[in-house]
């Protein structure tokens, strides 16, 4: 009861952010509608190229939309309000579940904005692929989801945008989000394949020839998620000074 | 007094300490406050103020000791709802106007007060609409306040609640104050102000250098404090004989001027009036805190002496 109400305030302030819109909607949106207009009758690893896109600028959405909504925690850090909640009866848990929550929503927010303006560019998809799609997407995001609170315990308020664009930008990089794959064999290839923002683009690929990704996919997104997992339960520790 | 929790337990910090470094913020503090009663903590900066509040609260965990907050942990007493504090630093939330943080925070206690209720009664009213982001220091600070108070909690701490504040907003905070502390609630402020503690608590607690130097009553600790020094001109009298009148701790002379320093200023003024008509320019004049602060913990410097050097090491 408690926490829906400070869940309900968590949503309005993400959408009063217009920064953070900016990021997790407009910017892809923007790069969707004119990179795969552009290409919209070319194809690209093996599909078309509004669907190899459109599951890329997905990427880079959600992934900042889960990214930001927990690294904010590094602004709310700096200027005392985590001091505050915390003299308050709602638990860390349920803030920092507030924050994952929200930034799920901001992303589901993306994944709908992202499928009509790929609807719009002429992608078909049956309802069981597009809800592919949506799983794997979904799926996709724990681990980064799990990094924005790392980051948010970790970062200063001043480092909080060039480190989140950063490694956002990075990942999207390495991970084929910008409608170009950096390598595809060899070592760079397979540090590529074992980043979680690489299963994430290619969820568009997999949607489309049935079934989900191969076991590689799954692994990767679940070790990152265990490796990140410990990792933010140290850094918050660390910040709170709670055992 | 209190709603839902054992009146009899009051707060109860046993031999509290901290360390940060080198620095004792706090020193074994022993403290007992009575559900209702309302209490000061009076010292200058650095005197451990903060860090004292900080543990109460849970925010700080003691090197040792305990606090006991009407019988549970500071942390079950906040899970709880019973206790609202309002912090030195910052805390205002971004992208919410003042009325939506305060409903905010409402939101997260079990029984709260009416939003529209505390803005009104704190003057946060007249700007619940302007964002957080865009308020003056002391709107800014009466929204902070409007937070603490609308969790309606059985113990309310006071970081130097009026630090921001001009003349006339730290006058109308107080008087909200006393409205609140006549439901019957515990409150617990820290403030390097004299007169704040002596209007507002029944009881001050004087920290200095981490220690509990001074605990008592207002008006105790404002005699205390109140120690004033009368000038006068008074030429060729016995130093001695001045000494012993009512209220003169002491006496002094420089030149054809004496300096009496007294623990009761007017009864010394009176009977320097009656007993030498010839006295001129008597100018009675109250001791800064800092003087106070001063005598209070005068033979602590040893200590520090003594301990520093090793910890630094």
């Amino acid at each position: 009861m408690t926490s829906s109400v400070f869940l309900r305030y968590e949503v309005l302030r993400t959408f009063r952010n217009w920064r953070f819109l900016v990021l997790a909607l407009a910017w892809p949106l923007a790069l969707y509608l004119s990179i795969a207009t552009a290409n919209r009758h070319h194809s690209f690893d093996g599909i078309s190229f509004p669907v190899y896109f459109m599951a890329a600028m997905l990427t880079v959405g959600t992934m900042n939309s889960v990214v930001t909504s927990g690294a904010r925690i590094a602004a709310e850090r700096s200027a005392g309000w985590t001091r505050q909640i915390r003299i308050t009866p709602l638990s860390t848990r349920s803030y920092l579940r507030a924050k994952v929550i929200c930034g799920y929503l901001l992303a589901l927010l993306t994944i709908g904005v992202m499928f009509a303006a790929g609807t719009a560019l002429g992608v078909r998809m049956s309802a069981s692929e597009w809800l592919t799609l949506l799983g794997l997407t979904l799926a996709g995001l724990v681990p980064f989801a799990v990094l924005g609170i790392v980051l948010g315990h970790l970062l200063s308020a001043d480092s909080l945008l060039p480190a989140v664009g950063g490694a956002t930008t990075l990942f999207a990089l390495l991970g084929g989000a910008y409608g170009f794959q950096i390598a595809t064999s060899g070592p760079l290839f397979q540090i590529c394949r074992a980043l979680p923002s690489y299963w994430l683009v290619q969820a568009g690929k997999v949607a489309l020839h049935g079934g989900g990704w191969p076991a590689e996919g799954w692994l990767v997104v679940a070790a990152w998620t265990l490796v990140l997992a410990p990792v933010a339960v140290l850094v918050y520790r660390r910040d709170t000074g709670r055992a | 007094m209190t709603t839902g929790t054992d009146p009899g337990g009051g707060i109860v910090l046993s031999r509290l300490s901290k360390s940060y470094g080198a620095v004792r913020a706090v020193r074994s503090v022993d403290l007992t406050i009575a559900a209702g009663e309302t209490v000061a903590l009076l010292g200058p900066n650095g005197a451990g103020k903060s860090t004292t509040i900080d543990m109460v609260l849970g925010l700080t965990r003691p090197d040792s000791g305990q606090v006991r907050i009407f019988g549970r942990s500071p942390a079950q007493a906040v899970a709880a709802g019973l206790v609202s504090g309002m912090l030195q630093v910052g805390s205002l939330i971004e992208n919410l106007s003042v009325r939506e943080f305060v409903t905010l925070v409402a939101s997260l206690y079990p029984h709260p007060l009416p939003v529209s209720e505390v803005l009104e009664l704190t003057g946060a009213a007249e700007f619940a609409g302007r964002p957080t982001t865009k308020l003056s220091g002391g709107q800014a600070q009466r929204a902070r306040f409007a937070a603490a108070l609308v969790a309606d909690p059985d113990l309310l701490l006071l970081d130097e609640p009026t630090a921001a504040l001009d003349v006339e907003a730290r006058r109308e905070f107080w008087a909200a104050m006393r409205a609140i502390a006549a439901r019957g609630k515990t409150v617990l402020f820290a403030t390097h102000y004299l007169e704040e503690a002596d209007a507002f608590a029944d009881r001050i607690v004087v920290l200095a250098r981490g220690e509990v130097v001074a605990d008592g009553p207002a008006t105790e600790i404002r005699s205390l404090a109140g120690g004033r020094t009368i000038r006068a001109t008074l030429p060729g009298v016995d130093l001695a004989l001045l000494a012993t009148l009512p209220g003169v701790l002491s006496a002094d002379r420089h030149g054809d001027t004496v300096i009496l320093t007294c623990t009761e200023a007017e009864s010394a003024a009176r009977v320097l009036l009656s007993q030498f008509p010839e006295v001129r320019d008597i100018e009675v004049r109250g001791a800064g805190l800092e003087d106070v602060f001063l005598a209070l913990t005068e033979g602590q410097d040893r200590d520090d002496i003594s301990t520093q050097p090793q910890e630094t090491r």
